[in-house]
């Protein structure tokens, strides 16, 4: 499975730039396309013996333990959809060919990034393919070279860098203590109640190092920055999936795996989790540029999932890891939409909009799906992962944190509405009158996303047997 | 005051002139002198392959990358350089004070120094079994990086210069 997910691609990209590029500019997006959905069918595929056999000619090359669990093959699903989403939007937003070949290529760079970071069972690894991650995304944001994305990109870059250190620091300090990098041997010495201060301090800035990545607040100062400023590709991309496998399931990979769940590390995720939920949820509701509205929202969704974390029992892991999911699902859906309206109306700024409904009917039905499910309304998708939530707040005593969780949900829930009035409902705008619905693609795209969050709720005990369900195993406390 | 201690004071001061050089050039050669000196440091600690990689990668290959991309750069004028250089001692004035501060706690704190003793280096013998079993993927993880850095060379440099 790791040549599927990491050789090939690497091959891929490298003949895609040798020479006759005007025939491989055109090859470029079928290739990608081929990549993507083979990465979804082998995460929803993956007991199937057909990855052991035909790859054995590849396989070997590797002598490294991957680690590939259920809890990895739940995000290597959401990588798939999401870059096939995103490579999907760039084919209709961006313009010069040249520019989308060069996205093709760092779009299949950050996904061999991302499928190496959930793969890897070695925290040097994990910070490498977090630099892969991170170096394609600071190019992707800063594509088009205009002034505001470059800004975007330099204030990703500089705090991401800051992470770099603290995690390049923990790592240093980690392999003094055990003598060895890999996640069973720094769990031996670093979980439990005997850990030393400086695997404590270690622990610590590898946390917060990660916040950063994730856009936790209050490290998440570059977030609306960088998704607002990016193309509509490339913030799909990040808003969809990348900040969420860089900061958040690396978060959940590391706490339950490696450094383990004590008191301190409860209290820290869940105080950082609550106060992302609120301050995400205010500050959206004051913004009136669509894809800030959609980076607020981001920080406040990421919160509830650092919540359910918190919790550390079963059903509050369980939830983080479908909202995780679903999340990357509505997520990117409301920002393929908004990429749809800025196309055809060439601004993001909601108070000159009003009444696309009428004009772009898919865009606006797809538009309330999505926001329902985010704001955890039944049946959608959202909905349940809300719930679980919610549910081991108030199981495992912590009140407090439940009723945030719930008043926030309504919270969400008027910045959406107050979106969608004024972006989609009543009447058309001045000078929007001619405007069309999307393009064939980007209409598709919002359908099969809008789709799988109904499908996913409707069908919600299989996907949960299925696929949330088994994750319990990594659960050994 | 042992040579070690000399060569750590000379890297620190050589890292502090690298964040406050007025042209990013002279940045540069500050940078590769640091890491020269880390070198000596290294192969001093017992380190020699560790030694040997910072010597060929982050003295010279990154060097010469930096250099390359700065001649791809329009330089600043004098009077510009020297706002630059003024608004980046105001910024990074607590530099100095918190490199002083961190030294001042480490010689008083009571942090015991067997922590930060070399562990077992890798021996010549050992460099393929290291690099192609121990840490393949790392290997395999710089080769993409290097590619998405090329990437990054001709979207943002190469395409200015034509426009």
């Amino acid at each position: 499975m790791s040549s599927i997910l990491i050789l090939i691609p690497l091959f891929g990209v490298m003949i895609l730039n040798l020479p006759f590029r005007s025939v491989m500019k055109r090859l470029a997006f079928w290739f990608a396309a081929v990549l993507f959905l083979v990465q979804m069918i082998v995460a929803v595929f993956h007991h199937s013996t057909i990855w052991g056999s035909s790859m054995t000619i590849f396989d070997p090359f590797f002598k490294v333990d991957f680690l590939t669990d259920n809890l990895s093959f739940i995000v290597l699903l959401a990588i798939g959809v999401v870059s096939l989403t995103s490579l999907i939007v760039a084919r209709y937003t961006l313009k010069d060919e040249n520019e989308r070949f060069n996205f093709i290529n760092l779009l299949i760079i950050a996904s061999i990034g991302m499928s190496g970071i959930v793969m890897v069972s070695d925290i040097f690894s994990l910070y490498v393919f977090l630099e892969i991650t991170a170096v394609s995304a600071f190019i992707l944001i800063a594509l088009q070279k205009e002034r505001q994305a470059l800004e975007g990109a330099f204030k990703y870059i500089f705090l991401s860098a800051i992470a770099t250190i603290m995690m390049l620091s923990s790592i240093a300090l980690l392999l003094l203590l055990t003598g060895g990098t890999s996640f069973a041997a720094i769990k031996a010495v670093v979980s439990g109640p005997g850990a030393s201060f400086f695997g404590k301090f270690a622990v610590g800035l590898f946390l917060c190092g990660l916040f950063i990545k994730g856009g936790v607040v209050p490290f998440h100062g570059w977030l609306p920055d960088a998704y607002s400023t990016a193309p509509s590709a490339v913030s799909v991309l990040l808003a969809g999936i990348i900040t969420k496998v860089s900061g958040i399931y690396t978060l959940m990979r590391i706490v339950i795996s490696v450094f383990g769940f004590d008191v301190h590390i409860s209290h820290i995720l869940m105080f950082a989790g609550a106060v992302s939920i609120v301050t995400g949820a205010l500050a959206a509701l004051g913004q009136s540029d669509f894809k800030r509205m959609l980076a607020y929202s981001s920080i406040s969704q990421v919160g509830y999932i650092v919540l359910g974390l918190g919790t550390g029992t079963m059903l509050g892991i369980l939830g983080a890891a479908f909202h995780l999911f679903n999340h990357a699902i509505f997520k990117t859906l409301l920002f393929v939409n908004s990429a749809s309206v800025e196309r055809e109306t060439g601004t993001r700024n909601m108070d000159s909009l009003g009444g696309l409904s009428a004009k772009m009917p898919v865009t606006g039905a797809t538009s309330v799906i999505a926001f329902l499910s985010t704001s955890g309304i039944p049946p959608l998708a959202g909905f349940w992962s809300k719930l679980m939530i919610i549910v081991a707040l108030w199981m495992s005593s912590n009140y407090a944190y439940a009723v945030i969780a719930v008043a926030a949900s309504a919270l969400t829930l008027a910045y959406f509405l107050s979106m969608q009035r004024r972006v989609f409902f009543g009447k058309v705008a001045e000078g929007l009158e001619n405007i069309k619905e999307a393009p064939g693609g980007l209409v598709f795209v919002s359908i099969a996303l809008a789709a799988i969050t109904i499908g996913v709720g409707l069908a919600f005990p299989v996907f949960y047997t299925q696929l949330i369900e088994p994750i319990k195993e990594l659960i050994t406390w | 005051m042992t040579l070690n201690t000399i060569l750590l004071i000379i890297m620190t001061l050589m890292a502090l002139y690298t964040v406050v050089a007025r042209s990013l050039l002279k940045a540069t050669i500050g940078l590769a002198v640091t890491s020269a000196v880390m070198t000596i440091l290294m192969f001093n600690l017992d380190s020699p392959l560790a030694a040997v990689f910072e010597l060929s990668v982050c003295t010279g290959l990154i060097t010469v990358v930096f250099a390359s991309a700065i001649a791809l750069t329009k330089p600043l004028t004098h009077k510009e350089t020297i706002e630059v250089s003024k608004n980046k001692f105001r910024r990074y004035w607590y530099l100095p004070v918190i490199m002083v501060l961190s030294g001042v706690f480490m010689a008083f704190s009571n942090i015991p120094s067997s922590l930060f003793q070399p562990q077992a280096a890798a021996g010549a013998e050992d460099v393929r079994h290291v690099l192609w079993n121990a840490r393949q993927l790392d290997l395999f993880g710089q080769i993409i990086i290097m590619l998405a850095g090329a990437f990054s060379i001709v979207i943002l440099f190469k395409e200015v210069r034509k426009k």
